[in-house]
């Protein structure tokens, strides 16, 4: 469903993505990993619109998708977390899942003032819709608490549960595992392979946590200095003697 | 028992300009809470909807129509629906086109914008004062002792619950409101909201709309109440209203009602007490005292940089 062509993106002299290929499948985990500054975060980055590429293609269910910016890919159904957890702090756990539902309402400001059938169904729908994930994440105790008051792993879990209220086709986590303890990496597996699994949700992953990687990917696509070193299978990558240089250094 | 009175009526008299400064002050504080600048044209936005609902008015007058509520209720709407679509063109001629480049670009856009409306109005309608009917007359006196008696009109009544009632609203679209959690959210993270698929442009004219329709409310309220309006009519409030955004925390809604009420009390009582001509130097001095050592305001959240 994805397929990224010959990428590459140049901040002035510096060619931080250099002819980077990668595709996702329906219905498949893919990872992209590498040593810090390899440029997997640039790669997200033109994959979901922030940037333009400099070079190559990406196409999206056969559209090509470079340069679109990005609340139109995300209504593509692209959807992305950061590295950093970007809730929307002062609002509250549901809210925040209220509000990535806003484009599916097809109501506008008069039904809004009039509370017109239409408005309240849809509310309740999109409110039905919040509470499902909300317990699927196992927030619901949490629903009237601000976002920015819960601990960092309920935050990662509550941002996963945005990106899915929207419900997307694909998946991007950036470093979805990171600063989480391995009790929390436990549970956040399950959940990434139920997305799979349960919602038929493609995922496009980018982990340091290898035991999550290895885990869970279908495929793995390794990124060295800007430059595509591997893809394969987590079987395949673990052999590969390359992908063991670029992170282990030679001998 | 005099000075109590006299007390309350320097009390009365500061809580009716604060409320209007309040009206004015949120359109400030919405568009600095969502795009992160100040709207300098707003105090221009606020004029012409002084003079749409005098036109308005006066139009009326010429119909032969004289029974007050629908009087109030036309130009009220007339006003709002002026000043909206001034909020809504100034949103997309002076800060959509530079959204994103320096901050002092859209800046300069906005000063221009403002010395635009203000001299088109001077061509337009001249630039002598012209004198609003004070359409709502009379008022209650209660409480005399030796010479001095406090009283409360009915246009500082009228001011009170037309200013509570917008406020209410405002409170309710804000926190229940789709659009209004939409803006919480816009406010918060920009970037963010568009990526979950927010149309954040929407948003934004709709906070410029917002503001410049409570701000043409104060525009007929004030009218009123001064009994005069000129084209600079909005230079001086629109500072006013700033500084009681900035004094409440700006990007806090709460915290411009608040600003205002405390810049109009301020002013009255320097007026009551010292001289109306120390009134101004008082609410800037408010301004740089509260920015010298509460930079982020009574009710603003400081913003915390995270490493």
């Amino acid at each position: 469903m994805l397929e990224v062509q010959n990428l590459s993106m140049r901040f002035g002299g510096l060619l931080a993505v250099d002819q980077v290929s990668l595709d996702v499948q329906e219905h498949e985990i893919v990872s992209i990993i590498g040593p810090n500054g390899a440029g997997k975060t640039t790669v997200f980055n033109c994959m979901s619109g922030f940037y333009k590429p400099t070079g190559g293609k990406i196409l999206f269910e056969g559209r090509e998708i470079q340069g679109t910016p990005d609340y139109r890919i995300s209504r593509l159904g692209m959807v992305r977390t950061f590295q950093h957890v970007r809730l929307f702090n002062s609002m509250t756990v549901v809210e925040n899942l209220l509000v990535a539902q806003h484009r599916h309402l097809n109501t506008n400001l008069i039904s809004g003032l009039l509370r017109t059938p239409n408005y309240r169904a849809q509310e309740q729908k999109s409110l039905d819709r919040a509470w499902y994930w909300l317990k699927r994440v196992g927030l619901l105790e949490l629903a009237n608490v601000d976002a920015g008051n819960l601990a960092y792993g309920q935050q990662r879990r509550l941002e996963i549960a945005r990106c899915m209220v929207t419900e997307p086709k694909l998946l991007m986590l950036d470093e979805p595992a990171a600063g989480l303890n391995p009790s929390e990496t436990r549970d956040l597996n399950q959940l990434i392979v139920s997305l799979k699994e349960d919602y038929n949700v493609s995922v496009v992953l980018i982990e340091h946590d290898m035991s999550l990687v290895m885990d869970i990917s279908d495929r793995i696509n390794v990124i060295n200095q800007g430059r595509p070193l591997a893809s394969g299978t987590p079987d395949e990558i673990r052999n590969n003697d390359d992908v063991i240089k670029a992170y282990l250094g030679e001998a | 028992m005099q000075d109590l009175l006299y007390f309350f009526q320097q009390l009365i008299n500061g809580l009716t300009i604060g409320s209007t400064y309040a009206l004015i002050a949120i359109g400030y504080t919405m568009v600095y809470g969502i795009i992160g600048m100040i709207n300098f044209a707003h105090g221009e936005i606020y004029m012409i909807g002084a003079y749409t609902a005098l036109i308005a008015i006066t139009g009326l007058a010429a119909l032969g129509i004289a029974w007050l509520p629908v009087i109030l209720i036309v130009a009220l709407v007339c006003a709002m629906i002026v000043s909206s679509s001034m909020g809504w063109a100034v949103e997309r001629v002076a800060y959509r086109p530079v959204r994103g480049r320096h901050r002092l670009i859209p800046l300069i856009s906005a000063i221009g914008m403002s010395i635009f409306l203000q001299n088109y109005v001077h061509l337009a309608q001249g630039s002598r004062n012209i004198g609003f009917p004070a359409l709502i007359e009379g008022g209650f006196r209660f409480g005399s002792a030796d010479s001095f008696q406090t009283s409360i009109s009915y246009m500082q009544i009228t001011i009170f619950i037309t200013t509570l009632v917008c406020m209410t609203l405002l409170s309710l679209f804000i926190s229940r409101s789709r659009i209004g959690r939409a803006c919480r959210a816009v406010s918060q993270d920009l970037g963010m909201a568009n990526l979950l698929g927010i149309d954040t442009n929407r948003i934004i004219s709709a906070t410029f709309i917002i503001g410049a329709a409570l701000a043409a409310v104060a525009g007929l309220l004030l009218g009123m109440y001064y009994g005069s309006i000129d084209p600079l009519f909005g230079f001086i409030a629109g500072l006013k209203a700033f500084t009681a955004a900035v004094l409440g925390g700006i990007g806090s809604i709460p915290g411009a009602m608040l600003g205002g009420l405390i810049l109009g009390v301020a002013e009255s009582m320097t007026s009551g007490y010292l001289s109306g001509e120390y009134k101004d130097v008082v609410s800037f001095g408010l301004l740089i005292l509260i920015l010298l050592f509460k930079p982020t305001g009574l009710l603003g959240k400081p913003e915390v940089e995270k490493i």
